[in-house]
């Protein structure tokens, strides 16, 4: 009978299920990974990102973003906003060019590709001849000069990219008015930079990179000017005025050039080597900005001493006698000022320096005294230190979201308190219908909370978990602790520090209670934190107590790490979350499943070994069970042994690459003739390939036995208020999963909250439940009699969730990575399954329940288990009856650190990490769903003084028909595919993943 | 009726001596009976030799269910993997026969005297360059013992030849369950795993497809080697087998529902321990009535036993192994396809 009633006959359910469930990805979250340009239009205030992948991003007020993809996937080394204009141009490594513009389509904008193009020389030049390395768009909106390596100057038509043939300007032509003593033709080989005067559109400043700068008249075509540097040019940047520009060099120098009708062969006004008098390197990019006091900001990246300070990634500010050399983490991509876009402003007013390093944004506000760094609202960079576990929480209380903020406000005291510097565009996205906190584990102890309810994830507050430890880091080091007289006057900036100070602080698992702000925390070292948020610092000392999970198991001998050292006495904590409890797993193995109960008072955690329950109301050890197999020697003696096998292998196949590579080379140079060679190498290749056919991959079929290793792992821990033992009363029970397929029911005896410090919780074990298909159990729930979830502990007290229904019977799921079952309570007898992995090959990474909310009813709703397998496909599966409802694939099956990273909300949302410091966002239902919704308006264009300005301004808004968001959809997965072919980024992935097993 | 008495457990004595204990313990003296023990896997398994009597014996722990039936009324069926768990009501078939109104047996040879390892089965609708063989799993003491690979084979399509990848068997280890059995070789291409087609899925899925299954593997293979085809007596048609090759994956489905469903109730039950004391069985919430299926499988055994297997010289369809030759008239029935592994082709 059951097979009558197969999914998908339905025509209710199938038309309901399009109501409830629809599949988006909507926003990346977080750093772009691998930055390589930098873009910023003064007129739209909107800044633009470019990836080694092909990825343009376009940010502007917090909730304003673009993405676009190009489809080569090639680096973007340029971009460049056209003056005035919704366009930018960007320059692939390709040598490619490609126009986007921002085109507002039912009601929002839109980032397209209009056109691309490849610049081609005449036939038979090199490659070389037409090989852009700088890029001017002029303000005539008309046209894009580009400098190539060859020293000519194309210049092609806006948007069409139809080259100019009769306006190229040629070294020649430049040389022609040169005189020749001075220079010759190897002088104007590589253009380094373009500018256009700032005044006068018709002269172009030209910089070869040998140190020959030229202004070019583009009216009458010749060289008005001609400046001779000495030193090998990096880059250009004019004055506001005109009067004077600024080059700098090579050597870490910069020149100011004074340009004046009379003057037409001048040496430069001033010479400075900043850093000097040491050998220093070069100055890559310079601004000079003026202000209204007369003292110029002079902003310039890199110049510093070679010898002790080569390895620095820095941007200097000099203002008067202000002097601060930021100092980078990652290398600096590129950097812009924002100043005063007003064209018909006498000074730059310079107000914010904005840097792209490798790994982060920081602003610098340059009003304030001191320069402090503005708060990104956006960008943040989540892999300040490695992200090791994520943690969802829908709708927080306001009270509890409130106090989060409050204590987050403190530690960013040291912020400037600019507004936003960068703002153009308008987000139009509806309000966020709840307040969702994301909350991420780090490798350096410290749990991030993000505010995940919109489009910008924004950090809200961070906890250290460090100070409850002795480290051998010392907490006072401080990197700024250089005096005043120090030189040069470095100072770091930036957040992100992959470096941690001790592995074993890494947390693993975090489980919040929204209700009560209860924090369980729990550590790579087998350590488990229970916080609560105080809103004020206190120093107190923490309760401490070990649980030996091994218990009567003797002559085990664990290998791994050794538990972390306690700090006696008091410690301070700040406001915030603070701990009060910490209990240490013996062995200090990795807790692998965390469980707190806040109105109970019970945090339940589980390790390799085994499992143990704490009661953190009276700080005593409730129980703790061992889940090992005598025979699992591996779990017993931690991860080492393990480690070392593979590092032994990696190596080993490293030689054997190594030995056949030097083999063939041998081969090659000793055979003095060809064909012998030749031979050589046909053997060689037979060889490498016979090898490949005797050891082809090839998987074992073998039945899993109890003998396996890491049976005793416990994968999930659960309490619930339900029927264990007799079908009239009902108590609370821990349950808890193992990855040999066995399941442990605790029943529980919590004393009433009047006499809950005088009586011990007692437990006694109740169940055992040995699944026969051995897989890991990932996930235990009950249903109560109407076969919805339990609620969460204190929701039903804080009447946000109906009661339980006790009457009717209740069921128990249990989701192995290969079936679900559900089992009646409190016998335990099978009801239903799903076996997943024997009908599909795919098995259960994660599951959670989701609700489903209906887009055309307010008043229906459903919960439904959500899905991740090891392909990366996301399956909705009915609750109770097991029903697949829906699959759709999501992450590419390769990437295994995306999947590891999943985490699904209560309604039906997901994230996983696109890359070391992004995450993707995606939507499984039809009515929770957020995405960037903004638009971008051409702001009015005021006061002009150039000579070209025509009213095109409004091209830029017809928009166009025809669908794009399809295409949008489109480039967004191919991003994803480009990180992903990345084989270093892969690498990467692979190595922590290792690393963290 | 039951009967209770002792056994010497160091000294059990041979397995006549043993038989006419029974009989004169239930004052049966002249009466044909058929005995079988419930084994620690909670089999139904015969005893009639000295051998499964002393393995009987020292298997008890301490109580030996020992069932007799009278041999002309006897359900052979009734032997063999799980038989004692999957079903309460083989053991009411068992202890009232008549209850069980049932065609009797044409008894060949004694095979339900041994517990089944392997068998062909589906031979009447699977086309014949096809095996579906199903490998029964006991306990842990044998391992399944084989191993598979990507790999790809050349089929045959409306469009010409078509190299598409498949999975093939690998290895097979030793004293394996798979070798054992000889049912399944290496080059071997694997087609189904429990009626689920492998096409399309990738080495690792169908990894974990054959491990989850392992408790009743039923894997539907390609031979290599095609000289042991069972050949049936209708072999009028070569183009008939043509078709049948092409229309296999239409015809599934409705393969699949008789196999689903036999596994779905004899699949294995989980155990539960409830207070500490003694594991059982998890029973099902909602009692299934079937019987049918889990003999079905047996009577199948039988057939493909019957048809037995042709000497190899006989049925020599294979020629030229190893030659890359792209020209043949299929005179073949159900020769179709051309298989590669590797470099090379055997037609």
């Amino acid at each position: 009978m059951r097979r009558f009633l197969r999914p998908g006959h339905d025509p209710v359910r199938e038309r309901l299920k399009r109501d409830l469930f629809q599949f988006n990805k909507t926003v990346e979250h977080g750093f772009p990974h691998q930055p390589s340009a930098l873009g910023y239009s003064p007129f739209l205030h909107l800044m633009a990102i470019g990836t080694r992948s092909g990825a343009i991003k376009l940010y502007g007020a917090p909730g304003v973003e673009f993405m676009g993809l190009h489809e080569e996937n090639n680096t973007v080394m340029q971009i460049h906003f056209i003056p005035d204009q919704c366009q930018l141009v960007t320059l692939l490594d390709d040598n490619s060019l490609h126009l986007w513009s921002l085109k507002q389509h039912g009601g929002t904008s839109e980032l397209r590709e209009e056109h691309r193009f490849t610049l081609k020389g005449p036939p038979g030049s090199p490659p070389s001849a037409t090989q852009v390395t700088a890029v001017l768009p002029h303000s005539s909106r008309e046209v894009l000069y580009l400098g190539t390596e060859s020293g000519n100057i194309f210049v092609v038509e806006l948007p069409s990219f139809r080259v100019q043939e009769d306006r190229t300007i040629t070294p020649e032509a430049v040389l022609q008015r040169i005189p020749e003593d001075n220079c010759n033709r190897r002088s104007c080989e590589l253009v380094e930079a373009l500018r256009e005067h700032p005044k006068n559109p018709d002269q172009i400043l030209i910089g070869y990179s040998r140190g020959l700068i030229v202004l070019w008249d583009l009216q009458n075509n010749k060289a008005t000017h001609h400046f001779l540097g000495s030193q090998q040019l990096e880059n250009l940047y004019w004055q506001r005025d005109g009067s004077k520009f600024i080059s700098c060099h090579y050597d870490g120098s910069y020149s100011q050039w004074p340009v004046s009708s009379d003057n037409r062969q001048s040496e430069p006004l001033e010479n400075t080597v900043p850093y000097g008098p040491f050998p220093c390197k070069a100055i890559s990019k310079i601004y000079w900005q003026t202000t209204k006091n007369g003292l110029p900001y002079i902003i310039f990246q890199g110049g510093m001493p070679r010898a002790s300070y080569g390895d620095r990634h820095s941007i200097s500010v000099i203002h008067g006698s202000q002097q601060t050399a930021f100092d980078f983490t990652s290398r600096v991509i590129d950097f812009f000022i924002i100043f005063s876009s007003d064209p018909a402003a006498e000074f730059d007013d310079p107000s914010a320096l904005v840097v792209l390093a490798e790994e982060e944004l920081v602003v610098i506000d340059l009003k304030s005294a001191g320069w402090p760094a503005v708060h990104p609202p956006y960008l943040a960079s989540l892999h300040c230190s490695a992200i090791t576990c994520s943690h969802h929480v829908s709708n927080i209380p306001l009270k509890l979201w409130e106090r989060i903020i409050s204590a987050g406000s403190k530690q960013n005291i040291h912020y400037s308190s600019m507004p936003w510097p960068i703002d153009g565009g308008t987000n139009i996205a509806p309000d966020p219908p709840q307040r969702d906190l994301l909350l991420t584990g780090h490798e350096d102890g410290t749990v991030r909370f993000w505010d995940a309810s919109g489009v910008c994830l924004h950090l809200l507050y961070k906890l250290s978990t460090v100070r409850v430890f002795l480290t051998d880091a010392d907490p006072n080091d401080n990197m700024n602790t250089l005096g005043e007289d120090e030189w040069p006057p470095l100072r770091k900036v930036g957040t992100f520090d992959p470096y941690s100070d001790d592995p074993r602080l890494g947390i693993q698992k975090i489980y919040l209670c929204k209700y009560s702000g209860y924090l369980a925390v729990a550590g790579t070292a087998g350590q488990v934190l229970v916080m609560e948020l105080n809103d004020e610092d206190a120093e107190h000392v923490v309760d401490h107590a070990e649980a030996d999970l091994l218990q009567d198991q003797e002559g085990y001998r664990w290998k791994g790490h050794e538990k972390l050292k306690t700090r006696d006495g008091p410690v301070r904590f700040e406001a915030g979350f603070q701990p009060f409890v910490l209990v240490q797993c013996q062995p200090p193995a990795v807790v692998t499943s965390l469980a707190l109960h806040s109105e109970w008072r019970l945090v339940a955690f589980g390790t390799s070994h085994g499992f143990g329950l704490f009661d953190h109301q009276q700080k005593r050890l409730v129980f703790v069970k061992c889940t090992l197999h005598p025979s699992d020697q591996l779990a017993l003696e931690g991860p080492l042994s393990r480690v070392k096998s593979l590092k032994k292998s990696l190596r080993q196949s490293f030689r054997r690459i190594r030995r056949s590579r030097v083999s063939s080379r041998k081969r090659r140079g000793g055979g003095g003739n060809a064909s012998e060679v030749q031979e050589a190498n046909a053997k060689f290749d037979q060889d490498v390939l016979q090898e490949m056919e005797l050891a082809p991959v090839q998987r074992k079929i073998e039945a899993r036995s109890a003998e396996d290793s890491f049976t005793g792992f416990v994968r999930t821990l659960y309490f619930a208020d339900t029927f264990l033992r007799d079908s009239s009363r009902h108590c609370p029970s821990l349950w808890a999963g193992t990855n040999g397929g066995t399941v442990y029911a605790f029943c529980l005896r919590v004393p009433p909250a009047e006499r809950r410090m005088d009586e011990p919780v007692r437990a006694e074990q109740a169940k055992e439940i040995q699944l026969m298909h051995r897989a890991p159990v990932v996930g235990i729930l009950v249903l109560d009699g109407r076969s919805t979830p339990l609620p969460e502990p204190l929701e039903v007290a804080h009447d946000l969730s109906k009661s339980p229904d006790m009457q009717g019977s209740h069921q128990l799921l249990v989701v192995s990575e290969e079936q679900f079952k559900v089992f009646t309570l409190p016998k335990v007898s099978s009801k239903l399954k799903l076996k997943l992995t024997a009908l599909e090959g795919c098995r259960v990474r994660k599951v959670t329940v989701a609700n489903f909310g209906s887009c055309k009813t307010d008043d229906y709703s459903e919960n439904d288990l959500a899905v991740l397998t090891n392909l990366g496909d996301i399956q909705i599966i009915s609750l109770p009856f097991l029903k697949l409802q829906i699959r759709y694939p999501c992450i590419r099956k390769e990437d295994v650190s995306g999947i590891a990273s999943c985490v699904f909300t209560k309604y039906g949302q997901g994230f996983y990490l696109i890359s070391p410091s992004e995450f993707e966002r995606f939507s499984l239902s039809t009515k929770w769903l957020v995405e960037p919704r903004c638009i971008v308006d051409m702001p009015e264009v005021t006061s002009n003084n150039h000579v070209h300005k025509s009213g095109t301004e409004n091209a830029a808004r017809k928009s166009s028909p025809g669908d794009c968001g399809e295409d949008e959809k489109k480039s967004e997965r191919l991003m994803e595919h480009a990180l992903l072919n990345d084989e270093k980024v892969l690498k990467e992935i692979q190595s922590t993943l290792e690393g963290g097993r | 009726e039951f009967r209770r008495f002792s056994l010497e457990r160091s000294k059990p004595g041979k397995f006549e001596e043993f038989y006419g204990l029974l009989q004169h313990v239930h004052k049966i003296p002249n009466v044909d009976v058929l005995v079988g023990y419930t084994d620690i896997h909670g089999d139904l398994l015969p005893i009639n030799n000295d051998d499964n009597y002393h393995k009987a014996v020292s298997t008890a722990n301490p109580l030996l269910r020992i069932f007799i039936q009278r041999k002309e009324d006897a359900d052979y069926s009734a032997f063999g993997t799980d038989t004692m768990t999957r079903k309460k009501n083989v053991l009411s078939n068992v202890l009232r026969p008549d209850n069980h109104k049932k065609k009797p047996h044409i008894v060949i040879s004694m095979p339900q005297d041994f517990r089944p390892v392997s068998s062909i089965i589906d031979v009447d609708i699977l086309p014949e360059t096809h095996r579906r063989v199903r490998l029964y799993k006991y306990g842990t003491d044998k391992p399944l013992g084989f191993y598979i690979r990507d790999g790809s084979s050349v089929r045959v399509t409306p469009h010409g030849l078509e190299k598409v990848p498949g999975i093939f068997i690998s290895r097979l280890v030793p004293g394996g369950l798979a070798q054992s059995t000889g049912l399944l070789a290496v080059n071997d291409e694997v087609l189904e795993v429990n009626g689920i087609e492998v096409s399309g899925k990738s080495l690792d899925q169908v990894t974990d497809m054959m491990i989850a299954n392992s408790r009743n593997l039923i894997i539907t293979v390609r031979p290599a080697n095609q000289r042991n085809n069972v050949v049936r007596n209708s072999r009028t048609s070569g183009s008939s087998g043509q078709s049948t090759e092409s229309s296999l994956p239409s015809s599934t489905p409705n393969i699949l529902g008789s196999l689903l469903q036999g596994e779905e109730e004899s699949d294995e039950e989980d155990i539960i321990i409830e207070d500490s004391g003694e594991p059982q069985q998890i029973p099902k919430a909602t009692p299934a009535s079937e019987s049918i299926e889990s003999l079905s499988q047996i009577e199948l055994l039988h057939e493909s036993t019957q048809n037995g297997f042709l000497p190899s010289s006989e049925m020599n369809l294979n020629h030229s192994t190893g030659s890359i030759s792209m020209e043949y008239e299929a005179p073949e029935p159900g020769r179709k396809s051309l298989e590669e592994d590797g470099t090379i082709i055997t037609l």
